[in-house]
């Protein structure tokens, strides 16, 4: 196989790898550290009202539930509370609505619509088609002044956005000549004003509507509606923003509605009340990630780690850090050239420290396998077969073990008591492993060897356990791809290893001379 | 000096030492088809071949398949003074018993101790089981003659077989050491039980340096003779022993484990497919030059004859 082929594929590998692993940070908002957090706001909007006594409907506008619905926000979670109501969400063209009705209610009534929100940066989508508002019932001497401030902001402005931006201004800004005085006086409060903008506009056959939102803020308060005015100009909806005429969607604003219908309708009262209560918090960031996604797709979360059941998790996010174990056993065998017991050894035995933590588990190593040699080299000396004499070790090391645990008991140390899983049959064969290099090639070989393994199982121990590194490979998987990439082409590393130059070194001194 | 790994790396380069990464990426899995690793992995497998061949193998005393036939083994050995015991899987020593001579029921070992029927037996039966093959699987053991060595490396071997490695790429010999057992690596010539390693000249079958562990020697440190500027008896047929021995193996990288008996000559005592690269140091010499001369060759010669030729002619050390 040639050697480019290898780069394409191992190319190709950790692009899907990366590319995986960014799209869920940067789309799904995947965090990297196991403690970030998101901002979070609860919106509860709250409808009062008064009943007479017979059957009654209310409704209420809601906000867009798909993701595109909505500027910089997305709406996580809701909920509906209404203890005697019956509940209906229906969707129109103006958008999303909840339809409360009940058979008879008398006196002050509440219900309450609950959000979960969270920021989410993605392409505002708004296909609605226009149309023109009605236009406004106006006075003579109305008419007149208006048709003088229209003319006025015509000579000021240049296309369909700025025109309804000056208007904006003449208007609701300084309204200093009495013609606009005129109009503006009885209009309401900022909802009134918007809404006869919008109306007026349809005059000039301009199509305006007015959008429905609320500014959230990084502190916990009842928040005010905020209208927005919009100007189709042929191609899209142009926002501007009533309190400075400026165009585009002021920051941090949640858009609740863009129905041409009222925010809250009832069938018994007038005069509703609708308040807003926002609350903002922090949370979890791997917890909206997730929901995040749900809203998204739920595939995304069914066919993931995430999906799975939480004992199964918490396996996965062990068996996730093998393969990087694997990789430092790959690296330091291979480019530092550092010799072990078995090819893997020192990444089981660097599992079974998990649960004795490093300390102890280096202890508990050290005094099992030293133990087990001295026995070892008793049982070479009654001369057992192979299988019967590892038997014997293996039976030794689970009694020795049992005695560290006891001892350490007794001591009031805890190493030995979470031993239950480190594996025995590891450490029968490193001893066995390190009794033959011993007879074969000497102590120091051995003793080298053992340490090699061991320094080793530390390494890839502190790495496999640095919490981080696990968070990241749990909720990125799909990062092992990039490692399996990287092991592709380390595989065809042909250079020298670090022990290798100290070996030769003679030789490169020597030739230089 | 301080070590600086870039600035040795790159000195070795220049050399053209090969490091094991680059041994097995661009020789060992380039040239040597995993199906012919038996033909030299299995000791008993390699004698069979050799034989065929009409190439010189040590003569097969005894094998060892089973536990039971460990006692029978006794009787079959009874007549033989010297032999040596070896599992067939065995590799870098491991396993491998010289003996010597015997006192009454004792077999005497190359090192001098002493050791008794049960004692041998036991390590027959871990050879058996396994203990001393790659991976652990069950293996067989051979029994077979000792070498005599010839007594021309009398004065520079410690108790044991001294045996020449050869290199040999593509059927064409590249390099060549020979090495002198210690009074360490008792009576074996493996580099890393303590063994010496003595670079030998290819055109002229003379040594030239020496190493014991990592360092360079110029005399045995047992017998404190000088090592360097021996002539190696039958140079010519070694190599062609050698070329001949790999062409037979299938493997393109080999090296090929040689030994000289005061009656029978030359005797090939194993293959390795995956040769350790000592030899350099030995030779105070990189292996790639050599490699790429016979990689840029447009033809392989087809005859052991002119590649060993061709070896004496180009591949001197320098
Ligand atoms: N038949 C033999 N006679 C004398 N010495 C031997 C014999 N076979 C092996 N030896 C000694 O044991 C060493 C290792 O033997 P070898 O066959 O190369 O096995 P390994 O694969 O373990 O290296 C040899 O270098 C030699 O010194
Ligand atoms: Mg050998």
């Amino acid at each position: 196989m040639k050697k480019s082929q290898l780069y394409i594929l191992a190319f190709i590998l950790a692009a899907i790898g990366f590319g995986w692993a960014g799209y869920k940070y940067q789309v799904l908002k995947f965090p990297l550290e196991p403690d970030a957090e998101v901002q979070v706001w609860t919106i509860q909007a709250r409808a009062e009202f008064n009943a007479t006594g017979g059957p009654n409907q209310v409704e209420l506008q809601l906000p867009g539930r798909a993701v595109s619905d909505q500027p910089g926000f997305v709406v996580l979670d809701e909920r509906l509370i209404s203890r005697s109501y019956g509940e209906q969400m229906t969707k129109s063209r103006g958008g999303r609505q909840v339809e409360w009705s009940v058979r008879r209610a008398r006196g002050k009534q509440s219900l309450y619509y609950v959000a979960t929100v969270v920021r989410d940066e993605h392409e505002w989508v708004d296909d609605s088609r226009p149309r023109l508002a009605d236009e406004p019932e106006l006075s003579e001497a109305e008419q007149a002044a208006l048709d003088t401030v229209f003319d006025e902001v015509k000579a000021e402005s240049a296309d369909t956005a700025t025109f309804s931006r000056a208007l904006v201004r003449k208007l609701i800004l300084d309204p200093e000549d009495g013609g606009a005085q005129l109009l503006m006086a009885n209009r309401g409060g900022a909802r009134g004003k918007a809404e006869f903008l919008a109306s007026a506009l349809a005059i000039r056959k301009i199509r305006a509507r007015v959008i429905y939102g609320l500014i959230l803020t990084q502190s916990n308060a009842t928040a005010e509606v905020l209208p927005l005015l919009q100007v189709h100009n042929d191609q899209r909806w142009v926002t501007i923003d009533l309190r400075n005429a400026e165009e585009g969607v002021p920051e941090n604003f949640f858009l609740w509605s863009r129905s041409a219908k009222p925010l809250l309708q009832v069938d018994s009262d007038d005069s509703p009340n609708l308040t807003f209560n926002v609350q903002y918090n922090l949370a979890d960031a791997m917890v909206m990630a997730k929901r995040r996604s749900e809203v998204r797709n739920r595939d995304l979360v069914n066919y993931s780690l995430l999906g799975l059941p939480l004992d199964a998790q918490s396996t996965y996010r062990i068996l996730l850090m093998v393969p990087l174990g694997a990789f430092i056993m790959l690296l330091l065998r291979n480019f530092v050239g550092i010799k072990t017991f078995g090819t893997f050894m020192p990444v089981l035995i660097a599992l079974a420290f998990r649960e004795t933590q490093l300390i102890g588990g280096i202890a508990l190593f050290v005094t099992v396998v030293g133990m087990g040699l001295l026995v070892r080299f008793y049982l070479e000396r009654l001369r057992l077969l192979l299988v019967p004499r590892l038997t014997a070790v293996l039976t030794l090391v689970v009694l020795l073990m049992a005695a560290v645990s006891v001892v350490s008991n007794r001591m009031g140390i805890e190493v030995g008591l979470s031993v239950a899983l480190f594996p025995i049959v590891i450490m029968a064969m490193t001893i066995e492993r390190m009794s033959i290099a011993w007879d074969e090639r000497g102590p120091s070989h051995a003793l080298k060897e053992g340490f090699g393994t061991l320094v080793t199982a530390c390494l890839a121990y502190v790495i496999m356990t640095w919490d981080r590194l696990e968070f990241l490979f749990f909720v990125y998987p799909e990062l092992l791809l990039v490692l399996f990439a990287l092991t592709l082409v380390m595989g065809r590393y042909s250079g020298y290893r670090l022990t290798e130059l100290l070996r030769f070194r003679a030789l490169a001194t020597e030739q230089s001379k | 000096m301080i070590f600086n790994p870039f600035a040795v790396a790159k000195r070795l380069r220049k050399i053209g030492l090969v490091g094991i990464n680059q041994r097995n990426a661009d020789y060992v899995l380039r040239y040597n088809k995993r199906k012919f690793y038996p033909r030299v992995d299995d000791k008993l497998l390699t004698k069979q071949l050799a034989i065929e061949h009409g190439l010189p193998v040590p003569e097969l005393y005894a094998v060892v398949r089973e536990e039971h036939e460990i006692e029978e083994v006794h009787a079959k050995l009874k007549d033989r003074e010297k032999f040596v015991v070896k599992p067939a899987h065995g590799s870098g020593g491991d396993g491998i018993m010289v003996v010597v001579g015997r006192r009454g029921s004792k077999y005497r070992r190359a090192n001098g101790l002493l050791m008794t029927e049960d004692e041998f037996n036991h390590h027959l039966s871990n050879a058996l089981s396994g203990l001393f093959s790659l991976g652990g699987q069950a293996d067989a053991v051979l029994i077979e003659y000792c070498v005599e060595f010839d007594p021309v490396f009398d004065h520079v071997s410690y108790r044991g077989v001294p045996d020449i490695r050869i290199i040999v790429f593509q059927g064409y010999p590249v390099m060549a050491m020979i090495r002198l057992p210690t009074r360490m690596s008792d009576g074996k010539a493996n580099l890393h039980q303590g063994a010496i390693g003595v670079g030998i000249d290819l055109p002229t079958g003379r040594t030239c340096k020496g190493v014991w562990g990592n360092e360079p020697v110029k005399e045995h440190p047992d017998t404190e003779h000088s090592i360097i500027g021996m002539e190696i008896p039958h140079w010519d047929d070694l190599m062609m022993i050698a070329a001949t021995a790999s062409d037979m193996s299938g493997l393109g990288y080999v090296g090929v484990d040689i030994v000289l008996d005061k009656q029978l000559g030359p005797m090939i005592l194993e293959l390795n497919a995956r040769p350790g690269l000592a030899i350099q140091i030995a030779n105070g010499n990189g292996l790639q030059h050599r490699l790429q001369a016979i990689e840029a060759l447009p033809k392989l010669a087809a005859t052991a004859q002119e590649r060993v030729a061709f070896s004496r002619e180009h591949f001197g050390t320098v």
